[in-house]
């Protein structure tokens, strides 16, 4: 009897002293988009693997479901997740549900200073509410919405000249909405080798995202603010100004004049199809294709070019894209996690992550005198940054994103009424959201 | 030499109706021999302006499908060559592969979730059938009718307080959650399927074994159980396809561990946007175990399909 | 005992080993009523008590309110939502008619027992065996004007130029896109079934109405037709319940776009459940959809019966 007792301490000793081992080798998974950029984590975690001795696992959610997929995840309190590259509007939720830990405090501990980050990702990715030093996430990947121009084509100097007639200046990058429209319509329609090619394409999609991270570069530019910035729940009047009304008119006109025929619905993915298969001389999107699209057989090296979005004659602004790495509260590895961030700040590991086509949103990484021509894309990167505005990152985006969603599709694509009518009903729409959040 | 019958059709009516079929048959094709097609071509290829119809075959789509791939520095490539074939096809994207992709696994689970519920959803429907054929059991209609209305419900009506009971319970994204789910929504259709045919068979049979000093237990599984073969593998059928390819509940309640395929595939992503040829592979392997179960069992799909509802 | 025994006579159930009948019943029946009222009825009592409060799913830790009959009231007042509403009849209506014509006479085709029946036939079934949410994926491409197979094979049969219209982006166009490709998913369902019927009709009445020197014609309409009806009808029910319900094939191929025109109430329905999380709003929603759904059906299955006693 004595020795059963004996047994059972001594096997209890072992098992306690296993579980201390494991809690040095935890499991770690992370979790993000299905895109190029978490590839490269993959490859660039296995430096933290082997440094750490920490087991990570990934799982990746294509951008279609990503939202729906995550936050559901997040809001049952799943523990799949330990480490969260949740997207920037999703930060208020993070904050306010609980859903993420507040790094503050692991921050000092741990010297990392966001005076080290570009100062938009920080705004964007970490901070709940904006503009206060509470921070949610390190800002892991910075993007912007920018522009892909056929370089091949602009080039070619029977274009050149013909565009030349046509509008009195040269074929080359656009200084403005306008300009831009101008050479989409230029090579709208246009037989180049033997196929009719198109002008650009652009942000449509209608099931989660996708046409209000493209109009919102027209929107911004025209004039268009979120609210009033004094008051930032007084919409009224900003959203539905004069100014974002043509706004939204401009962006109409380039999908009608300018954008291939069936590209109604079309976000990121179809982009590039469209771009790759030579269809359209301009695409925009976000920074995160341009590695593979430099890369790409038929449209890669110097048939490409890069270029910020253009000013509007009410600013010059770029939708901002991009993510933070959080720590879930209810991973049972918070520990492991902190330290995975705490090794992902690192200047070499993030001048790694950028030569594997990870955009860097460390300040040393971006600010080296070798970044800007590091890449041909990589000073476009920097101008673009230096220009972002985002979407709402309130509890409720989801709620906002999906009225933007309707309206605005509603009158670009199926072209119903009038752009000033769509706004008013985003703003007759979005107070009923705050109302129903108690925020108004 | 003609066979002369008052029913039999013509030759030529024969005929008419075959080119017809035929023609039907050829138009329902082309959109699978493009997934097909689709599965065998480069990337490139794949999104062809205008599309492709020759095109040289390529495995990149099949090795895309089972493989994560990341970018390198050329160093690394330089001075790591590829080792075997399908590294090679990766390594003309400029990629490298990182691990295998979660497809098998997602693939394993269906196959878990999908048969584990068919199983079972024919299994507790050919005792429920037995049960409303054979015994007077009170409000037995009423029952039935309860029975083939949770048919109706939409998924997403239920799926919120399935979402949160299945939180509660530990059930959310494990397979055991989902095979318990999809018997749930498939018993309806199997019970009322498998009742038609449970009564058809003559009651007698069971009464003769039954003085024969069978147990009922016996009598249901030595005489009924053969009997109704046609009618339970014409209901595995079509419980199959229906758990197989669900779609609402699966991309709703699970994730990492759980998860079917059919979430999976519309979202595997290449190089920048959509990987079609990896797409479209997994989609064609994705068809071939149900494809493969309903050719087995072809010849009871017919009578099956009658519901069992509608009796001559 | 003896009542609940039925159909075998009381003295034979009284030499049965082991369990009696009753026994037997209840145990065959039990796990099936246990699921369905775990599974079905309990989450679907669940959803009618929280569709009178405001609970969100995503925030666990708001206090609930009990609102009343206010989450109906916003829905019923909701133009928006009966546009949906329309596009689904739209959607069923054409599906329904279509899949019946194609079904039908195909069947009836296959029926003339040609040779290569048998092959055609399993042929036809594939696209049912594919999942509704591959399939919508994949034809997004298939209706890509400049890369997708829909519009050359359209272009190669009408000698358009196949850039010139696009399926899924017209917003006359895109409600019949995915009526297209869910019948192209689903005839072959109806047709299985209408076989089904026309080989369940002896030949020997044929052969009566050929004595009495009855047409070809009128066989069909006095013959074929009636008796093919219940199973046609069945096979509507069936379709129509799974198109109510349908949204993956749809969020899929167009996502409810171009604008709201093919934002069917299933996918406008999932969009509150799971993206906005109103929760106590999304169920009075579902509610509203079940009601609908169950009184049309009961309609329609009294129908049916009558037709099959006739």
């Amino acid at each position: 009897m004595k020795k059963t007792h004996q047994l059972t301490a001594v096997a209890l000793t072992a098992a306690s002293a296993v579980a201390g081992a494991t809690a040095q080798a935890d499991d770690l998974t992370l979790c993000w988009a299905a895109w190029d950029p978490a590839n490269a984590l993959i490859e660039l975690s296995k430096d933290f693997e082997a440094a750490s001795g920490h087991n990570m696992s990934f799982e990746f959610v294509p951008w279609p479901n990503f939202a729906d997929r995550m936050l559901n995840e997040l809001n049952s309190g799943g523990k799949l997740c330990d480490l969260m590259i949740g997207d920037s509007q999703w930060i208020g939720l993070g904050a306010e549900a609980g859903h993420y830990v507040q790094l503050n405090d692991f921050f000092d501990a741990e010297g990392i200073s966001m005076d080290d980050f570009i100062p938009a990702t920080v705004t964007g990715y970490s901070e709940w509410p904006k503009g206060t030093p509470n921070y949610w996430a390190l800002p892991a990947f910075g993007d912007v919405v920018g522009w892909t121009y056929r370089k091949d084509w602009f080039e070619r100097p029977e274009l050149q000249a013909e565009f030349m007639d046509a509008h009195g200046r040269e074929l080359a990058v656009p200084q403005s909405l306008e300009e831009l429209k101008d050479i989409a319509e230029f090579f709208q329609g246009r037989e180049i080798d033997g196929t009719t090619v198109y002008g650009a394409a652009i942000y449509t999609e209608r099931g989660s995202e996708g046409i209000t991270m493209g109009v919102t570069n027209a929107l911004y530019n025209y004039g268009f603010e979120y609210g009033n910035p004094e008051n930032a729940y007084e919409l009224e009047g900003f959203v539905n100004s004069s100014e974002a009304a043509a706004g939204l008119e401009f962006y109409k006109a380039l999908y009608d004049c300018c954008t291939p025929p069936g590209s109604s619905d079309w976000y990121m993915s179809e982009n590039i199809d469209a771009y790759k298969s030579g269809q359209v001389a301009l695409q925009m999107n976000f920074a995160f294709i341009w590695p593979g699209v430099h890369a790409d057989a038929n449209v890669g090296g110097e048939r490409s070019g890069y270029f910020p979005n253009p000013a509007g004659p009410g600013g010059h602004f770029a939708q901002l894209g991009g993510q933070g790495i959080s720590v879930v509260s209810y991973s049972d590895s918070q520990g492991a996690g902190l330290e995975y961030i705490k090794w992902f700040a690192q200047p070499e590991v993030q001048a790694r992550w950028w030569e594997l086509g990870g955009y860097s949103a460390l300040r040393a990484v971006v600010e080296d005198p070798g970044f800007a021509t590091s890449q041909p894309y990589a000073q476009t990167f920097l101008d673009s940054m230096a220009i972002v505005k985002d979407f709402w990152a309130e509890p409720a985006y989801a709620s906002l994103l999906l009225a933007m969603q309707d309206h605005v599709h509603k009158y670009v694509v199926a072209g119903e009424g009038t752009a000033q009518e769509a706004l008013d009903a985003l703003v007759e729409d979005w107070v009923e959201v705050f109302e129903d959040e108690g925020k108004l | 030499m003609k066979v002369i019958s008052l029913t039999e059709p013509s030759n030529l009516q024969k005929w008419i109706a075959g080119v017809l079929v035929g023609g039907y048959a050829l138009i329902t094709l082309l959109p699978l021999l493009w997934i097909l097609a689709t599965g065998f071509k480069t990337s490139e290829d794949s999104i062809a302006y205008p599309p492709k119809l020759l095109f040289e075959p390529s495995l990149e789509g099949y090795v895309n499908l089972f493989t994560t791939q990341t970018r390198q520095t050329q160093d690394f490539l330089d001075a790591n060559p590829p080792e075997n074939w399908y590294e090679k096809i990766v390594r003309n994207k400029g990629m490298v592969i990182a691990g295998p992709s979660r497809y098998g696994e997602r693939f394993m689970n269906s196959v878990i979730i999908g048969f584990g519920s068919t199983f079972l959803s024919v299994f507790l429907g050919t005792l429920a059938a037995y049960a409303f054929s054979r015994f007077r059991i009170p409000l037995k209609d009423d029952l039935l009718f309860f029975i083939l209305s949770t048919r109706m419900m939409p998924p997403i009506a239920v799926a919120i307080p399935i979402f949160l009971m299945f939180r509660s319970l530990g059930l959310s994204d494990t397979h055991a959650g989902m095979i318990l789910l999809y018997t749930a929504v498939n018993l309806s259709l199997s019970v009322w399927l498998l009742k038609g045919f449970i009564d058809e068979i003559p009651p007698e049979y069971e009464e003769a074994a039954l003085i024969d000093g069978y147990t009922r237990f016996q009598a249901f599984y030595k005489v009924v159980l053969p009997q109704a073969t046609t009618g339970i593998a014409s209901t595995a059928i079509f419980c199959l396809i229906f758990a197989w390819n669900e779609y609402a509940f699966a991309v709703l309640l699970t994730s990492g561990t759980a998860q079917t395929a059919p979430p999976f595939i519309p979202t595997i992503i290449g190089v920048g946007g959509q990987d079609w040829p990896a797409v479209a592979a997994g989609a064609t392997i994705f068809l071939v175990p149900v494809m493969v179960f309903t050719i087995l069992l072809r010849k009871h799909l017919l009578r099956g399909i009658t519901f069992g509802a509608v009796r001559k | 005992m003896d009542r609940a025994a039925g159909a075998t006579p009381p003295n034979l159930a009284r030499r049965v080993r082991g369990l009696s009948d009753r026994a037997i019943a209840w145990i065959f029946v039990a796990p099936t009523i246990f699921l369905l009222l775990a599974i079905n009825i309990f989450p679907l009592v669940w959803t009618i008590r929280l569709s009178f409060t405001n609970f969100r799913a995503n925030r666990p830790n708001a206090d609930v309110k009990w609102i009343g009959l206010r989450n109906y009231e916003r829905i019923l007042t909701d133009s928006d939502i009966w546009l949906t509403m329309q596009a689904t009849a739209h959607f069923l209506i054409w599906t329904i008619f279509f899949q019946v014509l194609l079904g039908f006479a195909l069947a009836w085709l296959i029926n003339r027992k040609f040779r290569g029946n048998d092959l055609w036939t399993s042929i036809i079934v594939l696209p049912m065996m594919l999942s509704p949410a591959v399939v919508g994926n994949f034809w997004t491409f298939l209706y890509q004007p400049q890369i997708g197979l829909f519009n050359y094979a359209i272009a190669f049969l009408t000698g358009t130029d196949p850039t010139s219209f696009t399926m899924i982006g017209d917003v006359a166009l895109a409600p019949w896109s995915i009526v297209i490709v869910d019948t192209w998913m689903w005839t072959p369902f109806v047709m299985l079934i209408c076989l089904a019927g026309l080989r369940s009709i002896p030949d020997s009445i044929y052969e009566a109405a050929e004595c009495d020197r009855a047409s070809k014609w009128r066989q069909f309409w006095t013959i074929t037709v009636p008796l093919v009806l219940p199973f046609l009808m069945l096979a509507v029910l069936f379709r129509g319940i799974e198109n109510f319900k349908m949204f993956d094939l749809v969020v899929q191929l167009t996502g409810g776009g171009p604008g709201s025109t093919t934002e069917l109430t299933s996918v406008n329905l999932k969009r509150e459940a799971f993206e906005k999380w109103r929760t106590g709003y999304a169920s009075a929603y579902a509610v509203i959809l079940f009601v609908t759904v169950f009184g049309l059906a009961s309609i329609y299955v009294k129908a049916l019966n009558r037709v099959k006693e006739r």
